[in-house]
């Protein structure tokens, strides 16, 4: 049996909630920042997903998308990672429980 | 497309997700992730993606990995106080989960084999990017550039400051 459309939506379902479960349930900033990169994998795989169990002929949409969104995870990992560093200067911490300083 | 091989990029994928996840020592997650991109990357060629495969391959096991090692090791004095597992957010991911698996499984149309294409060659992908994509492609380039100079930016400043 080949594997069906169904098959990888389910796969990529699957690593987007662990992307969701290690960015909510982890305090270590760097923790969150590769949740947040596992489930922009998984949408990276559902667009290339349905591009290719579209109906042909096919425009090669899917996959641009893909590679835009993938130079914008690029953007944003090292801005984030950037931003975890500049955060450890300061604070010599890199858990999330102990920045709350704009809580009040 | 072949479903043993299938099977076992999904198994890589998963365990490789989960151990980035799971694992309390962050080095230990970083390098997992590194094998959960590469199923996913893996499962790009298997789709005939081969361009974004290689992509994946160069900017996330190449780049972005080595970026979260190096962030590792420029914070590392600090002892990972983590107490256990935060349950809330296992709850909503366990619920994300169910109800788009609920949805993917009632939904008959998604049952469908993969139809007969032709090849998705580079220079395809190439033409598009410079017709129909030029503008998205500057504007991308744009965001990177912005993007890496506030990095620089944000990791140079303190520095500045200690002078």
């Amino acid at each position: 049996m080949d594997p069906t459309l169904q098959l990888f939506l389910i796969i990529s379902t699957a690593l987007f909630s662990i992307g969701l479960l290690a960015a909510l349930s982890r305090r270590h900033a760097i923790f969150i920042l590769i949740g947040i990169e596992l489930m922009l994998a998984a949408a990276n795989l559902n667009f290339i997903a349905f591009w290719r169990f579209g109906p042909p002929p096919q425009q090669p949409t899917g996959v641009l998308v893909a590679i835009f969104s993938i130079a914008i995870a690029a953007a944003e990992a090292a801005v984030g990672l950037a931003l975890v560093i500049a955060i450890y200067r300061h604070y010599h911490t890199t858990s999330v429980d102990k920045l709350d300083h704009l809580k009040g | 497309m072949n479903s043993v091989a299938f099977l076992l990029i999904a198994i890589i994928t998963l365990a490789g997700a989960l151990a980035a996840a799971a694992l309390p020592r962050l080095i230990h997650a970083a390098l997992s992730l590194v094998v959960a991109f590469v199923g996913v990357a893996a499962s790009f060629f298997l789709l005939g993606a081969e361009f974004v495969g290689l992509v994946q391959v160069f900017v996330y096991v190449g780049a972005v990995a080595v970026l979260i090692v190096f962030t590792i090791l420029l914070t590392r004095r600090e002892v990972t106080g983590e107490r256990g597992i935060n349950w809330g957010g296992a709850i909503v991911a366990l619920a994300v989960f169910g109800g788009l698996l609920w949805t993917i499984l009632k939904t008959k149309s998604l049952a469908l084999p993969a139809p007969q294409i032709e090849p998705l060659t580079v220079k395809r992908i190439g033409e598009a990017l410079m017709t129909n994509y030029v503008w998205p492609l500057q504007c991308v380039g744009l965001v990177l550039t912005a993007a890496l100079i506030g990095a620089l930016v944000l990791v140079m400043e303190e520095k500045r400051e200690e002078k």
